[in-house]
């Protein structure tokens, strides 16, 4: 029988803003059949999102829904995990929102381990506005304000992720949609801050730009690209340029090894917060001893 | 038993009222001269189970208070000016969304970074005017240690009543005070909350004006599943570029308080019904002026002040009908001329107006402003 959709979506809200073969749908179905996977009752969600393409997502998932400012929906995610730390926070940003004007509050929210889940889509450019460059346009790359071929290095969002805090850190595209269902399911059950990134196809503006202006070929230059995570660790530096690295970088069992690990507290940040409250509760004149 | 005599400052009492209005939600970021209230918030909160939280900046600090209020929580930030500009992207944010919020500015001397420890008073045109775009204002002033617990807690009564940020602003020298004072008694305090919808989930819309210009508010968690955007939207809460709608829902905005102005505006009249010179003043530079006019009413000058209480919205009729016999007036203000240029626009006609204008971070002394009471009288 066929997923229903339709059981998490706003249907009086279609059709969609999204251009027709936009990566964007992909990962947003991905996204569904999570939720679906986990049982949540729909009033417990809040999905919160920035601004961009990506983050016209909550408009027509039947949650509690949230359109905030550039950047800052793991800001309001945060005081709304904060106030109601048993529900469950869903953010959806683009590769711009998150890591460009919010990257302050990205690896923050890394830093803090809050048991929020965050999905990025990274298409390798502001789609919204017209395909200008992002932090994770390939060097070498045109797109409207990289004319003459894009200078500024990447970020790689999932090493920057993981380097930050987050307890849960995976990589697919959108031509793997159950891999994306598979790794935004652990996303949602792992109990600290989760990040996914898809890599996704905007054809309209960064494939136009860059001779892959259909989705097809835009979705097989992502393909091109897919390097595992354990194929990449026997590969060169050199090899594994201008490449998409995919798989789980933490997931539940983390290589213990010192630099991943050090200085990173894994209780996530409600629960500690919570013994902060039972301290106060305990002292009396406010400060503990 | 000796009654012990505890002493408050400023910052402590913007914490404890915010306590005693029901504020269960903090985040900050450290600056001075407002860190107080966070540090304050940080040890209080928990105690009664509520939540602080340091953000990475103030823009985050924003962006999580108006993420707890949707949950149903009251909420505050402190911030002073650099922060507060910082700050503005949210709170218009808070605005178009309706989410209620209490936002504590501790004036420093600016522009930019400018006089981090001392005293101004020119935020005042920032809390009317910070953000983009068109919105209502209610900017509280409190001068005294007493008016700011009583201030604090209005602060929360009207960011509620009216669904929306409010501004309580302070001087460096009023946050800074200290001194023993009389809390009222907290049985007594009048606590307003927002109104929540009395409708099924089904027949709930986020902006439903057929309840007046401040529509019921549901919070995220409770069966509603609305949606809340900064995009101008319709009463459903989902984007909409219909100029009609638009035009409707930001004249409402406006409406709801400036329907009301006269209800919120709140100031002393001090001396004023045989006042021939008329002293417009607030914070701390009220209490300077205080002093000069009583000086001055000893040598038999005929000066009174109105100190507002409330800065916006500024009740102008009220205003004209307190200064009515005033020939002229005085605004001794720690900034350029922002609260002048408003009242010369409706005075200009009919008085002289002397600006006092200090921006050194030094209080305005009495004498400075005695001097000019004789100067026009």
């Amino acid at each position: 029988m066929a997923f229903e959709y339709e059981k998490y979506l706003r249907m009086e809200k279609m059709p969609h803003l999204w251009c027709p073969g936009c990566g964007i749908g992909i990962v947003l179905k991905a996204m569904i059949r999570s939720l679906d996977n986990m049982g949540w009752d729909k009033n417990d969600i809040a999905f919160v999102s920035g601004i961009g393409c990506t983050s016209r997502a909550p408009g027509y998932i039947d949650c509690n829904t949230l359109h905030t400012t550039h950047g800052r929906a793991l800001t309001f995610a945060t005081g709304i995990k904060m106030a109601q730390p048993a529900k469950h926070i869903v953010v959806f940003s683009g590769d711009g929102d998150a890591t460009a004007i919010g990257g302050n509050h990205f690896i923050h929210a890394c830093r803090r381990n809050i048991d929020i889940t965050l999905v990025v889509v990274n298409n390798n450019t502001y789609g919204m506005t017209g395909g200008q460059h992002s932090p994770t346009t390939p060097i070498g790359y045109k797109t409207s304000t990289t004319s003459f071929g894009n200078i500024d290095p990447t970020f790689d969002i999932c090493l920057l992720a993981k380097a930050a805090g987050a307890s849960y850190v995976a990589r697919s595209t959108v031509n793997k949609g159950k891999i994306l269902e598979k790794y935004i399911t652990k996303g949602l059950e792992n109990k600290g801050f989760s990040v996914i990134v898809a890599t996704a196809n905007c054809h309209t503006q960064f494939g136009r730009k860059n001779k892959m202006g259909d989705p097809i070929s835009a979705r097989k230059w992502i393909e091109s690209r897919e390097i595992p995570l354990d194929k990449a660790r026997n590969m060169k530096a050199e090899e594994l340029y201008d490449k998409i690295i995919t798989g789980e970088f933490i997931s539940e069992e983390p290589e213990k090894t010192f630099w991943d690990n050090y200085n990173h507290s894994t209780q996530e940040y409600t629960d500690a917060y919570q013994t902060i409250i039972e301290k106060a509760q305990k002292s009396k004149d406010g400060e503990s001893k | 038993m000796k009654k012990s005599v505890r002493f408050y400052s400023g910052a402590e009492l913007v914490a404890m009222a915010a306590i005693d209005a029901g504020c269960r939600f903090f985040g900050g970021y450290p600056i001075t001269p407002s860190s107080e209230i966070a540090e304050f918030m940080s040890i209080m909160l928990p105690k009664v189970g509520g939540k602080y939280i340091q953000m990475e900046d103030e823009i985050a600090a924003m962006g999580s208070v108006i993420g707890a209020s949707l949950t149903g929580e009251k909420v505050l930030t402190a911030t002073s000016g650099p922060g507060f500009s910082l700050k503005q992207e949210n709170i218009g944010y808070a605005y178009m969304a309706e989410v209620p919020c209490v936002v504590c500015n501790v004036m420093r001397g600016g522009p930019s970074t400018g006089l981090p420890t001392a005293l101004a008073q020119s935020d005042i045109m920032q809390a009317k005017w910070g953000t983009h775009g068109d919105h209502p204002v209610i900017a509280l002033t409190p001068a005294y240690l007493e008016e700011i617990y009583e201030m604090t807690i209005t602060a929360f009564n009207l960011a509620e009543t009216y669904r929306m940020p409010v501004m309580l602003l302070l001087d460096e020298v009023i946050a800074h005070l200290s001194s023993a004072i009389d809390l009222p008694d907290k049985e007594k305090l009048v606590i307003k909350s927002r109104r929540k919808p009395t409708v099924t989930p089904d027949k709930y819309y986020p902006y439903d004006t057929a309840y007046g210009d401040v529509p019921p508010m549901a919070n995220f968690f409770e069966g509603y599943r609305f949606h809340v955007t900064g995009l101008s939207h319709d009463k459903t809460g989902f984007p909409t570029t219909d100029p009609e709608l638009v035009q409707a829902d930001q004249e409402r905005q406006i409406r709801k308080v400036s329907s009301k102005a006269h209800e919120i505006f709140d100031y002393e009249s001090y001396l004023m019904k045989d006042a021939e010179i008329a002293i417009f003043a607030f914070g701390s530079t009220a209490r300077a002026a205080r002093v000069a006019i009583d000086n001055a009413r000893k040598m038999g000058i005929k000066v009174g002040m109105v100190r507002f209480r409330v800065l916006w919205p500024l009740d102008e009729a009220e205003v004209l009908k307190v200064c009515s016999r005033s020939k002229a007036v005085i605004v001794p203000e720690m900034n350029m001329g922002q609260l002048s240029t408003i009242i010369e626009k409706f005075t200009a006609d009919r008085t002289k107006l002397v600006k006092i204008n200090h921006v050194g971070g030094v209080p305005i002394h009495p004498t400075d402003i005695f001097n000019e009471i004789k100067g026009v009288n």
